[in-house]
């Protein structure tokens, strides 16, 4: 493995991804920067969901879907026949759009994860880490014996992101993982964000041009391959302020500026 | 201020049509109440009542030195059964259980029984009990001068520890509520963990390919097959060709009275056969209701399918599993069909002792009693469906308690 892929967690090669007959992304070639927050952006139905489910193979649960090309996470194939996709997504974890805590206790939300990987340390200590690191810690301190649905959306989503982290994965993927909650809640889970980049590599589904613009280091802008097809590709891929300020594909510049469509 | 109205002024006919399909919905359960009403009501009016007795040898005429028949020792009993019976008849009675193992009451009741001899020469419902006292006495008294009349409860703690007889005064349910019971509590043994595997597999691993649509299709086909026809799988299957294991015969234990293959067992396996579809539809049903996401949770952790299913879907799904098991038991305890093919003994005055006795059940006890022409068995009958009844009742009272224990407390 050569210093340049050191460099990157994330790689894909010709990467496509269909549902059945349907293929929804087509030849995606990006590379993800270790420890940065990576935007997917784009306009709906153009496959950022599906591309980041391709990223820890959660697309496997549609019945029918299948990948052609690779991603290689640190250089290994993920979709390699040894690969074990249970294994892949201990590594690489994931934040769902709607915040869905298991209907437990909020310290079993947490420490369920580890316990079913045989985490050996303290568990109170890594529950009450994870919570921290999630910016949660010092509003459920006290109710942790409390059903994790009784908290609110925006606490949810970070219970969540608590329960993602404490299996210490290397990557997180969040799709939209704000777009239930209000501008504060959203606001505490960017600032969450940056935080946990200095321990993680994010990426992150938004169709918050701001909210892209603000988090992340990097950019994917994704849309369909043409007007005729449904399928989506990565147009364009490159540091966020770059994209944000002189994208070099026209139909990006449109977007961000709010001139598409 | 005028706006053109565009609508119809269609108010009060829209009232007017939701008042009336109030009207009947309450209707259709006011109907179902006084149905149930009247069931209830006629078994109630069954299990009590006038009875008018006759005795072939009176009581009091068997009293020794002074002694009445109710208070003799054991021993004077005995004496007086030695007294009355032909040798035969007593050597008879000695070889089913000698007389030192019997106890004081089972050898009273044999005197009564065979000496005594009651017979019900006339009964009466409650409700003709209650408000036709004077007439029916008057009516004993001029029709049955010999006869004894006496106010009868068919249901007492007697008649449910009574072995079955021939003699209605006598009989009792416990060799059929034993028999249900054994037969009842092996089913659940073998269909709820049957059912709820497949349930878990057609849900969670099977592809959605013809083969498993195939299955699926059939499991509900199956559900609505008459019972009969359990019947005759069971006769065929358990009975006939598995009578090696159903009889026993191969663990060794060959009972002299088991009939082959007409067992316990057997009646249990059939039933489970029946109420397996139902099992797993429900299962089925109720797995399928808990929320994707909360898969995608568990899998996204790097769960696998495995704990997802067992940490996760099972007990999210367990309420509904047992609802529906519930629902499955409780038919199983009421069948009779199927277990008159594979063949219930229908005068058996033993208890089940193990999976390989022969058996009655309840209904099948049930059937007989009221299929016999005398009055006096469709009282016990309806005794015995009181029970049948009651048995149901606390089984779906646990089962409640049991799935309240069970549902989420978040
Ligand atoms: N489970 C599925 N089965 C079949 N087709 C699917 C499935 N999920 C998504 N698709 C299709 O794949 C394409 C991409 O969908 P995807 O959900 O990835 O879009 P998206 O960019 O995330 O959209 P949005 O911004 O609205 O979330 C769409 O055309 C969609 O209809
Ligand atoms: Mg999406």
């Amino acid at each position: 493995m050569n210093a340049n892929n050191d460099q990157y967690v994330l790689q894909t090669r010709n990467l496509s991804v269909y549902y059945g007959d349907f293929k929804a992304v087509t030849d995606v070639n990006i590379n993800i920067p270790r420890n940065k927050i990576t935007a997917i952006i784009g306009p709906s139905g153009c496959g950022k969901s599906t591309l980041l489910r391709a990223f820890n193979r959660m697309n496997e649960l549609v019945p029918g879907s299948r990948v052609e090309g690779e991603v290689l996470f640190n250089g290994q194939n993920l979709y390699a026949k040894d690969v074990d996709p249970v294994e892949v997504r201990h590594r690489i974890g994931m934040v769902f759009q709607k915040p869905n805590p298991f209907p437990k206790s909020i310290y079993e939300n947490v420490a369920w994860g580890a316990r079913i990987h045989g985490y050996r340390g303290n568990m109170d200590e890594l529950v009450e880490r994870c919570l921290v690191q999630a910016a949660l810690w010092d509003e459920v301190k006290d109710i942790l014996h409390r059903s994790g649905l009784a908290l609110s959306g925006g606490q949810q989503q970070r219970l969540c992101i608590a329960r993602a982290i404490a299996v210490q994965p290397e990557v997180i993927l969040m799709d939209e993982p704000a777009s239930a909650l209000d501008p504060i809640a959203t606001l505490k889970i960017e600032e969450l964000m940056q935080e946990l980049k200095k321990s993680y590599t994010i990426v992150i589904v938004t169709h918050n041009m701001q909210q892209a613009a603000r988090v992340s280091d990097y950019t994917a802008m994704m849309m369909l391959v043409d007007e005729h097809s449904r399928s989506g590709t990565v147009i364009e891929f490159d540091e966020t302020h770059k994209i944000f300020t002189r994208p070099s594909d026209k139909r990006t510049e449109d977007y961000v500026t709010g001139r598409f469509g | 201020m005028s706006r053109p109205n565009i609508f119809e002024d269609n108010l009060p006919t829209r009232q007017k049509t939701a008042s009336v399909w109030q009207l009947i919905f309450l209707s259709a359960t006011v109907v179902g109440i006084i149905f149930l009403s009247t069931l209830l009501i006629n078994i109630l009016n069954s299990s009590f009542g006038y009875v008018a007795l006759e005795a072939r040898v009176p009581p009091e005429t068997l009293a020794v030195n002074g002694v009445p028949l109710e208070e003799l020792p054991k021993e004077e009993l005995v004496r007086l059964l030695q007294e009355h019976l032909s040798s035969g008849a007593f050597n008879k009675l000695e070889n089913e259980k000698p007389f030192e193992k019997r106890s004081r009451s089972e050898v009273y009741d044999l005197v009564i029984s065979r000496i005594v001899k009651y017979k019900v020469v006339e009964s009466w419902n409650l409700f003709e009990s209650l408000f036709r006292a004077d007439e029916i006495r008057a009516r004993v008294a001029e029709e049955f001068p010999e006869a004894e009349l006496r106010f009868m409860s068919w249901l007492t703690v007697d008649t449910i520890r009574r072995p079955q007889s021939s003699e209605a005064l006598l009989a009792g349910m416990r060799t059929a509520i034993l028999g249900s019971l054994w037969t009842i509590v092996i089913t659940i043994i073998v269909a709820f963990p049957l059912g709820v595997s497949a349930a878990i597999y057609l849900e969670e691993y099977a592809q959605d390919n013809w083969i498993n649509r195939l299955i699926r299709t059939n499991i509900n086909n199956l559900a609505g097959v008459p019972s009969i026809i359990y019947g005759m799988l069971g006769l065929a299957i358990f009975v006939r060709s598995l009578e090696k294991l159903t009889s026993g015969a191969v663990f060794g234990l060959v009972d002299p009275t088991t009939a082959n293959g007409r067992t316990i067992l057997s009646a249990a396996l059939t039933l489970a056969l029946l109420i397996l579809p139902l099992i797993i539809i429900n299962a089925q049903e109720a797995i399928r209701a808990v929320p994707q996401s909360l898969r995608r949770a568990s899998l996204g952790l790097g769960a696998t399918k495995w704990q997802t299913v067992w940490w996760h879907v099972l007990p999210n799904a367990l309420p509904g599993i047992l609802t529906g098991t519930i629902l499955a038991v409780s038919r199983a305890i009421g069948e009779t069909a199927p277990l008159v093919v594979v063949g219930a003994s229908t005068a058996i005055t033993f208890d089940p002792t193990s999976p390989f006795s022969k058996f009655t059940t309840l209904p099948i006890q049930i059937y007989q009693w009221t299929a016999r022409p005398q009055g006096e068995w469709r009282h016990l009958a309806a005794a015995a469906i009181i029970v049948l009844l009651t048995l149901l009742l606390t089984l779906n009272a646990t089962a409640i308690l049991l799935r309240n224990r069970f549902t989420k407390r978040f």
